[in-house]
């Protein structure tokens, strides 16, 4: 029988959200001997209950509940109700995520003093540097057995990567791989080898790729120190008249409220809800919501720059088969401003079965020229692009006026493109077609930006309070025992896929938390 | 669809036949060619007939056989059962279609021969609440019927299978 602990019991750490950065902290605060509770709002789906059908598992695994969209993002027209594609469930988004992890660049640490002063873009430093990060990443990589890393040998190449690397280098790029994959390359951790079975965002039916599902939260049970708790769906956080936070109000599965107490509240609900359950946490004490004296809560919300290039070629290429992610290019991630932006971007090959391609390859489109395309499915490649996009003020989430089932407003997500996005992009869209054209391509797609799959930056790091929400640990400025843990609290995007960095990120919260603990400073 | 979902004799079919692939009867289309029938309890039969077609025109995939057109539209005829605004979007959609290819070809839409024309009507609507929730239903309907993903390669589950380690995930021969 699992753990269990008490609604009274104050002695416990809440943590909200059980992904990349929720499910680490709490494994590693259980490993650490400290009591943890982590709430989750979806359901606890194993290995087993994952589904190899896009339309099945999104069903079973994707946040579907009610948020708005607002802004010049071509999202907010197609897919209204769901700018972010990320899960609700036990393990969150670590269940779909592709696995690509990658450290940030020394410079994406400081892009303030970088880049410059941009218009329109609130850069700023991060108050850590890359390295103080080093000894998490080099821990992260470990745990989560990343490739090409503590000697693990890469993922071979897929049809998709074939096609990808031969025009990469034809049309001159040198750091093109299978990547740095949290995926097993062979048996490792009680985990088996990456099957090539090609469904990752599905779940991966093996347990091959890293989630904190089954690869961290059993390791925190098993201590005996860590509870979870499925189908608990956040409110409200509370506090006392000093100002810290008490308890955390939850609903369970049929709607029934209960208040668990806790000594600290760590939020780790995403870049989009946990911004607004801070803001829905508002009280007389504080009526702009908590940890919000710098007004930055909900704001600077980053997604990375992203789109595809699909790619048909005379011949079959089958790229839905093996890994979906496990091939990138990284000649163009650096800064180079010659290229008339600032920071860089990442090439990771991609597909989507065919249900999902088209739903996304242009969303909207009918006729015979996207019937067309979908014609040559099985003679397709196809690529990502991910690099860093500006933060801004004005791209944030707010309180919609719609409400959800529990009353509670639902949160509104606003994103325009900086014009540096838009150029990041369009020279993206060029190199990835012409890698695909350098290989025979007889037409290619630039396609547009996806729903977000990297919510980043709305309670953001800063030096200053006045600047951010939390301070290098990610410890709220305003309240000591009130933590962010999740990628809401990155300072800028970087051009990395982030998990990697909140799992670092995670790790060194853990160690600072149970420090502070430890010296009954929180 | 099952084979019980119509029965209908020789000579009705022959008698209700119209110029298209389909043959109407009171309460279903028949597809002899392909030798199925879809009963339509809610709809008109000729509004089921019209929605194939303009599925077809959204979406047209010249090796799709008509059923699969007909099965990812079925809901429309069982939802509007209980859904009377579903019911009025769908005639009067389809009876507006009807209008604007009779006022430029003095015909009905099914029976405008070329794509390009009826294509042309189509664009006219597109932005109409009908279309959208046609086009966006048939999106899922249509592409996500397991039976079609052979039609373009889709290989569909493969854990079963137990992924493509040993079944072709790199043998791409013509790099």
């Amino acid at each position: 029988m699992a753990t269990q602990f008490d609604l009274n019991d104050e002695s416990v750490v809440v943590i909200v959200g059980s992904g990349a950065g929720g499910g680490t902290l709490g494994t590693e605060l259980a490993l650490k001997g400290i009591k943890t509770v982590i709430l989750e709002a979806g359901a606890r789906h194993e290995i087993e209950d994952f589904v190899n059908d896009e339309w099945d598992s999104f069903a079973q695994l994707a946040w579907t509940d009610m948020r708005t969209t607002s802004g010049s993002w071509r999202v907010a027209r197609d897919f209204a109700n769901l700018p972010a594609w990320i899960v609700k469930a036990v393990g969150g988004s670590t269940t779909h995520w592709a696995g690509a992890s990658l450290r940030f660049q020394e410079h994406e640490f400081r892009t303030r003093s970088v880049y410059g002063d941009l218009k329109g873009a609130n850069l700023l430093d991060w108050p850590i540097t890359l390295k103080e990060l080093e000894p998490y990443y080099e821990k992260a990589e470990f745990r989560m057995g990343v490739t090409r890393t503590n000697g693990i040998d890469g993922l071979p190449g897929n049809n998709n990567y074939k096609v990808f690397e031969k025009g990469a280098k034809a049309i001159g790029y040198q750091e093109v791989s299978t990547g740095r994959m949290a995926i097993n390359s062979a048996e490792r951790d009680g985990r088996p080898g990456c099957q090539q079975t090609g469904f990752c965002f599905q779940g991966c039916k093996f347990g091959a790729k890293w989630s904190t599902l089954y690869a961290e939260i059993p390791k925190g049970e098993a201590t005996g120190n860590l509870e979870v708790r499925p189908n608990a769906h956040v409110l409200r956080i509370e506090h006392d008249a000093s100002g810290k936070v008490t308890g955390v109000v939850y609903a369970d599965k049929d709607g029934n409220q209960h208040r668990q107490k806790a000594r600290i509240v760590a939020v780790a609900g995403n870049s989009i809800e946990s911004p607004r359950l801070l803001l829905n946490s508002e009280s007389s004490k504080y009526p702009d919501g908590l940890a919000n004296s710098s007004g930055q809560v909900g704001r600077n919300y980053m997604r990375h720059m992203t789109g595809s290039v699909y790619a048909v070629f005379d011949r079959p290429v089958r790229m839905w088969r093996g890994t979906t992610m496990a091939g990138i290019v990284r000649d163009e991630a650096g800064h180079r401003p010659d290229r008339g932006f600032v920071g860089g971007y990442e090439l990771e090959t991609l597909s989507l079965g065919l249900p999902f391609m088209a739903a996304f390859l242009d969303p909207g489109a009918w006729g015979r020229e996207f019937t067309t395309a979908l014609d040559s499915y099985d003679s397709m490649a196809g690529l990502w692009i991910v690099g860093e996009d500006m933060p801004q003020e004005t791209n944030r989430i707010t309180l919609s006026s719609e409400k959800d089932r529990f009353g509670m407003p639902v949160a509104n997500v606003h994103f325009d493109d900086h014009p540096n996005d838009i150029a990041m992009r369009n020279h993206a869209y060029r190199q990835g077609s012409a890698m695909y054209d350098a290989v025979g391509a007889t037409r290619t797609f630039p396609t547009t930006p996806y729903p977000s799959t990297h919510n980043l930056g709305t309670n953001r790091m800063s030096e200053n309070p006045r600047d951010g929400v939390v301070n290098k640990w990610g410890q709220s400025h305003d309240i000591p025992n009130l933590f962010v843990s999740d990628g809401s609290q990155f300072t800028t995007g970087g051009a990395e896929n982030p998990t990697l960095t909140i799992v670092a990120l995670a790790i060194r919260q853990a160690e600072y938390i149970a420090k502070q603990m430890g010296q009954n400073t929180i | 669809m099952k084979d019980n979902d119509v029965s209908l004799s020789r000579r009705s079919l022959l008698k209700n036949a119209t110029a298209a692939a389909f043959m109407i009867s009171a309460g279903a289309i028949i597809n002899p060619l392909e030798a199925w029938g879809l009963e339509v309890n809610t709809l008109k039969p000729e509004t089921m007939q019209t929605l194939i077609q303009m599925a077809r025109d959204i979406y047209p995939h010249d090796r799709l056989a008509d059923r699969f057109y007909a099965i990812a539209l079925k809901e429309y005829d069982t939802k509007s059962a209980s859904d009377a605004g579903l019911k009025s979007l769908v005639e009067d959609g389809v009876a507006k279609l009807d209008q604007l290819a009779k006022d430029k070809h003095g015909t009905r839409y099914v029976d405008l021969g070329w794509e390009a024309q009826r294509v042309a009507i189509l664009r006219e609507i597109e932005k109409d609440p009908f279309f959208q929730k046609v086009r966006g239903g048939l999106v899922v309907s249509l592409y996500n019927q397991k039976e079609v993903w052979p039609v373009f390669g889709y290989q569909g589950e493969a854990a079963i299978h137990g992924g493509y380690l040993h079944r072709g995930f790199d043998d791409i021969d013509w790099l």
